[in-house]
């Protein structure tokens, strides 16, 4: 696995990261649904110091993308047309944070339009549209894994700390849920949901589905936790002096459950923004135009935009960071509140 | 042999609710098939009506599923709208595409990913170990849509694979020979996309299970009575640690499902996977409760595979299953 000293480490990297995601407007150059319908597929630009006649600029530049002659659909620098780079421009409106209106954005052009990461078929911006995509993959990762543990907890807890047929019942169900493939599970629950609906509905839909999906694991261990903690000295002499079943759930068992709880978030999370990714893909999922790291892959399901373009592909490549990051904060996680109980749970987790 | 039964019965159970469930969510669905027939003008709505009747999509849900269950009796498991056929011939083609191609994925898995683990163990926290882990942990970040894309792009971009379906163009004039060739040629892509984002966690697995049996007295005894090395690791060690490694590959059934929906789907390889999709897109009710009962039935297969090998190599259920 990956060692790093302690947890904490990662933290700041996956801090780091989603506030790379959260401040989107204000890193992208462009509003993510902006059309520039006469540069479809243009190629990602490159910043310069250096021009064509071997001068150095202090201000980074690029070069004007032109046809190139003999093609309709060939983009290549035009070494004549030089296009400085400005900091902090006026651009288009957006809301930093969700809330706080702006429209500074870090960089910007003028006179053309650039793309770092290349356009895609309507001539939108890439790199503002993976920057805007992350804001919905995670946030459906985040929301669902924050379901699929509420769930967990609950079912869990009700199984261990009641014990008898609710256990059996809950664990066989539970059982049924970890053995099932889940892209499947996922596809038999999405399917018999409506399919033609707005992108903030399906945004609530598919992370209702992916929150309902998940929660047999963290469920099983759980109910491990709690089952043993039912039996500890201190929470049998709280209910000697009559504290009641709510008291010593909240108070004294699920206190324990808390390394348990946050490692299989960490390891959860990353899943299903992957499962957010896949859903979108196969168009199951949140509807363009709104982006997301799913739906911007969907167009390298063309024969020709695989062959031609690409650049298409980098959206893919956006996820791998945050997946990284997840795995060595859970790592490290186990590492340092580490039962043996965790460690089995996790290896299995790909499973 | 009770123990077998009782297995077997238990996966009646689940194939039953499975299928109890899956009819019941697709009550909670809006719309159907003949919705889109609706919409358009030229198909009254009479007809519309007749066509539901006919597909008994007006009666209630319990009705409907005890026809449903007679028809899977009689080998039709429902009748697909948008094939206007059977199910059952539909899923059987694919499922023998899918069954290809997840049985030969998993058998290269297994057989790298044995030998990769018992080296990991034998050089636990030395130089071939350090590596392995930091590949498998590198394999393990990138998820399978992101493989199987990227790998999509490498073949298109390289021509090193054909991509794309299963056969290529005029096959049929083949020879049986060349036909079986120019079918292998067309599963590499999806072949090495499905054993890469298995071997990660089988490797892990491996080496786990064997570095824990790498401590016992009894492989010590056997190291001080100069048994060779090779043998020590294969004969013994593997078949110490064979038991929890069992276990994984019947889990292992679900992911690789998962997984090879996703690569079918992305490289366009006739199996379930694109069937299921297409299904779900067009409404097709039949279809998708056959396909996720065509995938519930693969899981029990292999978790039944997995019980069996559990049986013939571990005496301790052996005698636990008989004493019953």
């Amino acid at each position: 696995m990956i060692h790093l000293r302690g947890w904490k480490r990662w933290l700041i990297v996956l801090i780091a990261l989603h506030g790379t995601i959260a401040c989107a407007g204000f890193l992208a150059p462009y509003d993510p649904a902006e059309q520039d319908r006469e540069r479809p597929y243009s190629p990602p630009m490159r910043i310069h110091l250096v021009d064509s006649q071997q001068r150095f600029h202090l201000r980074p530049f690029f070069y004007a993308q032109r046809l190139r002659p003999g093609s309709f659909d060939q983009f290549e620098e035009s070494i004549d047309q030089r296009i400085p780079l400005h900091f902090f421009v006026t651009g288009a409106r957006y809301h930093l944070l969700g809330f706080a209106p702006s429209r500074i954005h870090l960089f910007g052009a003028e006179g053309s339009r650039i793309y770092l990461l290349g356009s895609d078929g309507y001539g939108r911006d890439q790199f503002s549209r993976i920057l805007y995509g992350g804001q919905i993959s995670l946030l459906a990762g985040l929301f669902g894994a924050a379901l699929t543990m509420f769930l967990g907890v609950l079912i869990g807890a009700a199984a261990g700390y009641y014990g008898g047929w609710r256990d059996a019942l809950l664990m066989r169900v539970a059982e049924l849920f970890v053995a099932l493939p889940w892209l499947y599970l996922l596809f038999a629950l999405r399917a018999f949901l409506p399919l033609a609906v707005s992108p903030v509905q399906a945004f609530f839909l598919i992370t209702l589905v992916i929150g309902a999906v998940g929660w047999a694991r963290p469920a099983r261990l759980v109910r491990g936790v709690v089952l043993s903690a039912r039996e500890r000295d201190f929470v049998r002499a709280a209910r000697g002096f009559g504290a009641t079943d709510g008291y010593l759930l909240r108070r004294h068992i699920l206190p324990e459950t808390a390394s348990v709880i946050l490692t299989q978030a960490a390891i959860l999370v990353p899943q299903f923004v992957l499962a957010e990714m896949t859903l979108s893909f196969l168009g199951l999922g949140v509807p363009e135009p709104v982006p997301s790291w799913g739906n911007l892959l969907a167009s390298l399901q063309q024969y020709s935009v695989l062959v031609s373009y690409w650049w298409m592909y980098i959206p893919a490549l956006a996820i791998v960071p945050f997946f990284l990051g997840y795995l060595g904060f859970a790592s490290a996680l186990q590492q340092d509140l580490g039962t043996e109980k965790i460690e089995t749970a996790s290896g299995e987790s790909r499973w | 042999m009770r123990y077998f039964l009782r297995r077997l019965m238990e996966a009646a159970f689940l194939l039953i609710g499975v299928s109890i469930l899956t009819f019941l969510f697709s009550t909670l669905a809006p719309g159907n098939y003949f919705d889109e027939m609706r919409l358009n003008p030229q198909i009254s709505s009479e007809t519309v009506a007749a066509l539901r009747a006919q597909y008994q999509l007006d009666r209630p849900l319990p009705v409907r599923y005890v026809r449903w269950v007679s028809s899977l009796l009689h080998g039709e498991m429902g009748f697909s709208f948008a094939y206007n056929s059977p199910v059952a011939p539909l899923l059987w083609v694919r499922a023998r595409n899918t069954l290809l191609l997840t049985l030969t994925a998993t058998f290269i898995a297994w057989a790298l990913a044995l030998p990769l683990g018992v080296w990991s163990a034998a050089t636990l926290h030395r130089l071939p170990d350090r590596s392995l882990s930091w590949a498998t942990a590198a394999l393990l970040a990138i998820p399978d849509l992101v493989l199987a894309l990227g790998l999509l792009i490498l073949a298109v971009r390289s021509g090193w694979f054909p991509t794309g379906g299963m056969v290529s163009l005029g096959s049929e004039r083949l020879t049986p020979l060349q036909q079986t060739r120019d079918i292998a040629l067309h599963m590499e892509l999806p072949v090495v996309a499905l054993v890469l984002s298995l071997l990660p966690t089988l490797v892990r697995h491996v080496r786990g299970a064997v570095a824990d049996v790498l401590h016992t007295p009894f492989l010590r005894a056997a190291a001080s009575h100069g048994i060779p090395r090779h043998t020590l690791l294969y004969r013994y060690a593997l078949r110490a640690a064979a038991n929890p490694l069992i276990s994984l590959f019947g889990f292992s059934v679900g992911a690789l499902l998962s997984g090879s929906l996703l690569v079918e789907v992305v490289m366009s390889w006739p199996g379930l996977g694109p069937l299921l999709l297409e299904a779900i897109l067009a409404r097709d009710l039949y279809t998708v409760i056959g396909g996720v009962l065509c995938s519930t039935i693969f899981l029990i297969g292999g978790n039944f595979l997995a019980d069996v090998l559990l049986y013939w190599a571990d005496p301790r259920i052996r005698t636990a299953a008989s004493a019953q």
